[in-house]
Formats: structure tokens, C-alpha cells, sequence
């Protein structure tokens, strides 16, 4: 293929990926340097019957008119970074300075907003992530003993809690764990405890999300795993037998061997979708107990009165060098691969 | 000779059973129990008595005179609106599969019959792209779109949706596109033809069944996606699933909750018959990058 017919064809695919991925990561970046104008104040002389005295306001139309001229803001250079929503260096000093034991300042670190986010991520990601691989395996294990009859249904409501949009399968296990819910009123009466809520503590709402996540997920580990099962040479299974293989051993050193390829897929796969997790949280309300970077964003954008760009950007570009970090091991096996073959 | 290594001792059969069953009720029962409560009222689908209301439904018969009620639907589909926003969704969830699906044919099929080296650098790429978080992307895009006036419309939503989908799709389909021989095509222009007609005329009537599977990705990422249309879309324009997510934002008034279950059972439905049509395809397309990959 000469490399004239290459962009042709490549063209309008590389010219929408450039413009709405590539440039919006730029954007994130170059917004991240800005934060929102200070508001412009105006002293107003406030006379009544006692007498008069000053007053500052916001002076609306100055802000307006800052605004249009400055869309962006003020520039901040890495003020953002530094600040205590996000990297929080001042106040990790404080509280390292003030705390009496090395327990103490982690849990105090672990309150500032940027690091309880960050800290769910990568929990929920590093549980989520081998769970699923692990009961993925089990269940198309155990699918595949089953009778052919049978296969073809399994697999279609095995394929449910995955093919459903996120925040409609968290919003239909939400109702059913809610107090007044079949799921929530009978562990209630299992534990015998009327004031039991999944959504009060944190370490609950941690379960739930976990919980959810690993039922999103195993669908996806199980399907990959099923069709793997499929291709398993008998041949190595039958010479296995023949050599005394318990049926413990064959599933150990013949079958996993050979899935371990599908497993790393499956990893690879998992850890970048869960560490864009984000629409559970909104799904369950769990954001006052869990918050994920995610989330964080969406919060900056979405919560108060007026969206905090420079914020959200930043926080943008904390999670995209996460992301790198994440990748940084296939990147990495990519370019040996890669050195190795030319 | 197979169907020795497939034996298996009672117990453990019974066990495997087990596994299997206490998962198929875990997937499958949170959907029925939804479904059936749908079409109840909320004092019984959200029963502070007793769970087992959720079933027979005494209040739905106090309140309507039958244990069945659709006030949720008709409250969803024609007070609230709900219509429009499954017209939106079917507006948005077509064109992005169409144009995505255009694109990234040309550009997969470029990728996988193309030996250079910026070739698999541009896989890699889109690999890291495929991994970006789309809250991120979004974060870029809402200050620039404000200041263009383009914040709101469904087209902004739908090309932004065809860029986040687009490395996943040349991924499948460069991955689909090898599969298929080479000398398929460049016989063709042997006999003559460019590129572009050999592309047409020989490689494009084979392709289809790695389209359809490619295209019911991009279909499921449209459809289910929350952070773009939630945050690029206008109230007026708000497709079925920023719709749900507002039935519960705003104030917990009495039956808000069941406009919100009503509409979530209606927009599983599309989803449920097309796994009903498409299992083969939904399955060897997950599997399609593994094996391969």
C-alpha cells in the first residue's frame, strides 16, 4: 500500500480523532494553567436611618464583561496543582507536622478530597479487576460442563448485567438494596437489624460498589474465558490423563497455561475500564462515602453554581498521567515487541 | 474420546451446577424483579410493610383496581416526556453507529493491509486513547464548545461520540480486516482496479458479518453511554439515559421513582431483544481481540 492510499483512507478517521480526542487533552492541559476570575468587587454606601455604612458587592456587570473578554480565566500556572483539592502539598505538611502517628497523618491524607478519590480508584480497580478474572474463570468453567442444551440460555442472561448501561444496572440493584427494597429489607431481617443500611457507612457503600462492579464485569471475563475453554487442545488434556492427571492438575497445568494469554487481555481490558469509574457512584448516590477521579470531574463540572474549569482540568490531567502510569507495563512490552521483531 | 475428559464425579457435578445457577439468578433476577415492579406503585414497589408487597401488589390494587397498573409508563412516556428522549436516543445511537462504522471500515482496513511501522505506532495510539477516561475529554470540551455555540445539539454529541469510539472500532476492525486474505484484493488490482474499487469491489461484500459485530459495539457505547450526553446535551435534547438519571435528581416526589423504573425497564428492553438476535455476534466479538491479540 503506498503511504498516499494509507491517508486516504486513514483521513477522516485520524481527522476526528485529532480534533475530539487529541485536541480536547490539549485543551484539558492548557485550561488546567487557569483558574476562574476573582469576583470584582464594588463598595456600595448603604445609607438608612442609623447612619451609613460601605458594603462590597459583586459587581455583575464588570464580571460579565471579564468573562467575555476572558473566557478562560486568570492564569494560574500550576497554583491549581498545588491547591488543596487536588495535590494538597501545604496541607499534607500540616497534617504530617500535626499528626502523632504514621496511621494518624495517613488517615488525615486520606480525607483530602484529591487522594479519598484517588484511593477508591485504584481500590475499586485493583479489587474489581481480579475478582473478576477469578469468578469469570470459575463460572465458564462450570458453563462448560454443562449440557449443550443448556449453554446457549446461560449465555444469554450471563450477558445482561454487562450489555446494560452502567448507571441503569446500578440504578435497578440501587432499588433493590434500598431499605424498602427485597434485597435491603431481607438483610435486615438476617441481621436482625432494623436500622441496617447498605448506604449509611462507607465501608458498605465500598462492598456495594464492589459488589456491582464485579457483577458488571464477570460477564465480559466469563465469555472470553468460554470461548478460550472451546480451543484447549484435547489432545494435551488426553495425554495429561493418560500420564495420571487428577482433574485438579489438567485444570492447573494444562488449562490455565493456555488461558493465561485471554487472562492478560482481560486485565488489560478491566483496568481501563475500571479506573474510569464513575457512573455507579451516580447510580447508587454513593458519592458522599465514595468518590472516584472521575466523579471528582463530573462533580467540578456539574456541582455548584458555576463550573470550575480550571479545577476539573486539573484533576483531568492528574487522572490521564494515572492512565499512562497504568499502561506504562503493555507500553512498555509493546516496544520490546516491537524492537525485537525489526 | 472428548467426551472422557469431560466426565465428571457427581459431586462436583452438583457443585458446577450450583455455580452456575447461583449466577444466572444474580444476573437475571434483579432485571425480572424490576420488570414485574414496574408495573406497580411506589408504595408497594418500595414497600415500608413488607417486601413480599412488591409482588402482590396491595396498594397498586387499592390505588387502581387491578395488581397491575402502567400509570408508571404512561406517566413516563407521555407526562414526562420520556418519547422524546427515546426518538433522541435512536437519533444519536444510528448516526454514530453509520458514521463510525464508515470511518473506521476505511481506516481499519488501511491499518491491516498497510506494513509500515507508523501503522502499528498509530494502533498503539489508539490504544492510549481507548484508555482516557471520557470525563476527561469531556472536561476539554465544554469550554470550547460554550464559545463556538455548539454546546447542546445533538450532531455536537454525535461527532464527539464517533471520535471516543473510534479507536475501539479501527481496533476490531483491523483485527477483523486481517482475517481476510490479501490476495483478495490485490488480485483486483492485478486485474486493474485502484485501490480504492479493489477495496469496493472485492474486499466490501465479504466484510459484512465484521461489520455487523463492530457495529453492535459501537451501537451498545452509544446507547449506554451517560458522561457525554449528560453533559453535551440541552434539557430539550436529552437522550432516554440523562432522562432517567433527572427523574431522580430532582426532588424525591412521590412517583418520580416509578417514572424512573418505568423508563429504565423501557430502555432495557432494546438491549435485551438485541442480545436475543445477536448472541453469536456479541460473543465472537468480545472474543475477537482476545484470540487474536
Amino acid at each position: 500500500m503506498k503511504h498516499s492510499h494509507f491517508l486516504a483512507f486513514m483521513a477522516p478517521s485520524l481527522i476526528v480523532m485529532l480534533l475530539f480526542i487529541a485536541l480536547p487533552i490539549g485543551s484539558v492541559a492548557y485550561q488546567s494553567l487557569f483558574v476562574e476570575h476573582e469576583q470584582v468587587l464594588v463598595e456600595v454606601e448603604n445609607c438608612g436611618p442609623f447612619g451609613c455604612e460601605t458594603e462590597a458587592r459583586v459587581d455583575n456587570a464588570a464580571m460579565a464583561e471579564l468573562q467575555e473578554t476572558k473566557p478562560m480565566g486568570r492564569f494560574n500556572g500550576i497554583g491549581t496543582y498545588l491547591n488543596a483539592t487536588h495535590l494538597a502539598g501545604n496541607e499534607i505538611k500540616a497534617i504530617w507536622a500535626n499528626s502523632s502517628s504514621i496511621g494518624d497523618a495517613l488517615s488525615g491524607i486520606s480525607n483530602l478530597p484529591f487522594y479519598k478519590a484517588l484511593i477508591f480508584t485504584l481500590a475499586y480497580t485493583f479489587i474489581v479487576t481480579p475478582l473478576c478474572i477469578i469468578l469469570g474463570f470459575l463460572v465458564a468453567v462450570c458453563v462448560n460442563t454443562l449440557p449443550n442444551l443448556f449453554k446457549g440460555p446461560v449465555i444469554f442472561f450471563s450477558l445482561l448485567p454487562m450489555i446494560v448501561t452502567p448507571i441503569i444496572g446500578s440504578l435497578v440493584l440501587f432499588w433493590m438494596i434500598d431499605a424498602r427494597g427485597v434485597i435491603g429489607a431481607n438483610l435486615q431481617l438476617l441481621f436482625n437489624d432494623p436500622q441496617l443500611s447498605l448506604k449509611a457507612s462507607p465501608t458498605l457503600t465500598w462492598i456495594t460498589l464492589f459488589v456491582y462492579g464485579v457483577w458488571h464485569s464477570i460477564p465480559f471475563s466469563f465469555v472470553v474465558f468460554y470461548a478460550g475453554l472451546q480451543t484447549v487442545p484435547q489432545d494435551t488434556l488426553e495425554s495429561s490423563m493418560v500420564d495420571g492427571a487428577t482433574r485438579w492438575q489438567r485444570i492447573r497445568y494444562v488449562v490455565i497455561p493456555y488461558l493465561m494469554p485471554l487472562a492478560v487481555f482481560i486485565a488489560l481490558m478491566q483496568l481501563m475500564d475500571n479506573f474510569r469509574v464513575f457512573e455507579p457512584i451516580v447510580g447508587f448516590s454513593a458519592q458522599a462515602n465514595a468518590t472516584s477521579l472521575s466523579y471528582q470531574i463530573y462533580n467540578d463540572l456539574r456541582g455548584g453554581d458555576s463550573p470550575l474549569y480550571g479545577s476539573a482540568a486539573t484533576t483531568s490531567m492528574l487522572t490521564i498521567f494515572g492512565v499512562i502510569i497504568l499502561l506504562t507495563p503493555v507500553l512498555i512490552r509493546t516496544w520490546h515487541d516491537f524492537t525485537r521483531k525489526t | 474420546m472428548a467426551s472422557r475428559t469431560r466426565e465428571q464425579s457427581i459431586p462436583l457435578r452438583t457443585l458446577c451446577i450450583g455455580v452456575v445457577a447461583v449466577w444466572i439468578i444474580m444476573a437475571a433476577f434483579p432485571f425480572l424483579w424490576t420488570a414485574w415492579g414496574s408495573f406497580k406503585v411506589e408504595p408497594d414497589f418500595m414497600s415500608r410493610i413488607n417486601w413480599i408487597n412488591a409482588l402482590t401488589g396491595p396498594r397498586t390494587i387499592e390505588q387502581t383496581g387491578s395488581a397491575f397498573s402502567n400509570s408508571a409508563y404512561h406517566g413516563a412516556w407521555v407526562d414526562q416526556g420520556f418519547w422524546q428522549a427515546a426518538l433522541n436516543t435512536a437519533i444519536v445511537t444510528v448516526s454514530v453507529v453509520v458514521l463510525s462504522l464508515t470511518i473506521a471500515t476505511l481506516g481499519g482496513y488501511a491499518l491491516a493491509r498497510s506494513g509500515f511501522k507508523y501503522a502499528y505506532w498509530l494502533l498503539i495510539i489508539a490504544l492510549v486513547f481507548r484508555a482516557m477516561p471520557h470525563i476527561t475529554l469531556v472536561s476539554g470540551y465544554l469550554l470550547p464548545f460554550f464559545e463556538l455555540n455548539i454546546w447542546g445539539y445533538l450532531p455536537t454529541s454525535i461527532i464527539v461520540l464517533v471520535a471516543i469510539n473510534q479507536p475501539f472500532t479501527l481496533w476490531m476492525l483491523h483485527a477483523f480486516f486481517l482475517t481476510i486474505p490479501k490476495d483478495l484484493d490485490e488480485s483486483a488490482m492485478v486485474d486493474g482496479c485502484t485501490r480504492f474499487q479493489a477495496f469496493r469491489l472485492a474486499v466490501m461484500p465479504v466484510m459484512w458479518p465484521g461489520i455487523v459485530t463492530t457495529g453492535l459495539f459501537s451501537f451498545l457505547l452509544a446507547y449506554n453511554d451517560f458522561t457525554v450526553t449528560t453533559l453535551l446535551l440541552s434539557q430539550d435534547n436529552q437522550t432516554m439515559v440523562p432522562k432517567i438519571a433527572s427523574f431522580l435528581g430532582s426532588t424525591q416526589t412521590e412517583g418520580n421513582v416509578m417514572f424512573a423504573v418505568a423508563s429504565v425497564v423501557m430502555a432495557i428492553i432494546p438491549l435485551f431483544i438485541l442480545i436475543l438476535i445477536f448472541q453469536r455476534q456479541i460473543v465472537s466479538g468480545l472474543t475477537a481481540g482476545a484470540v487474536k491479540g
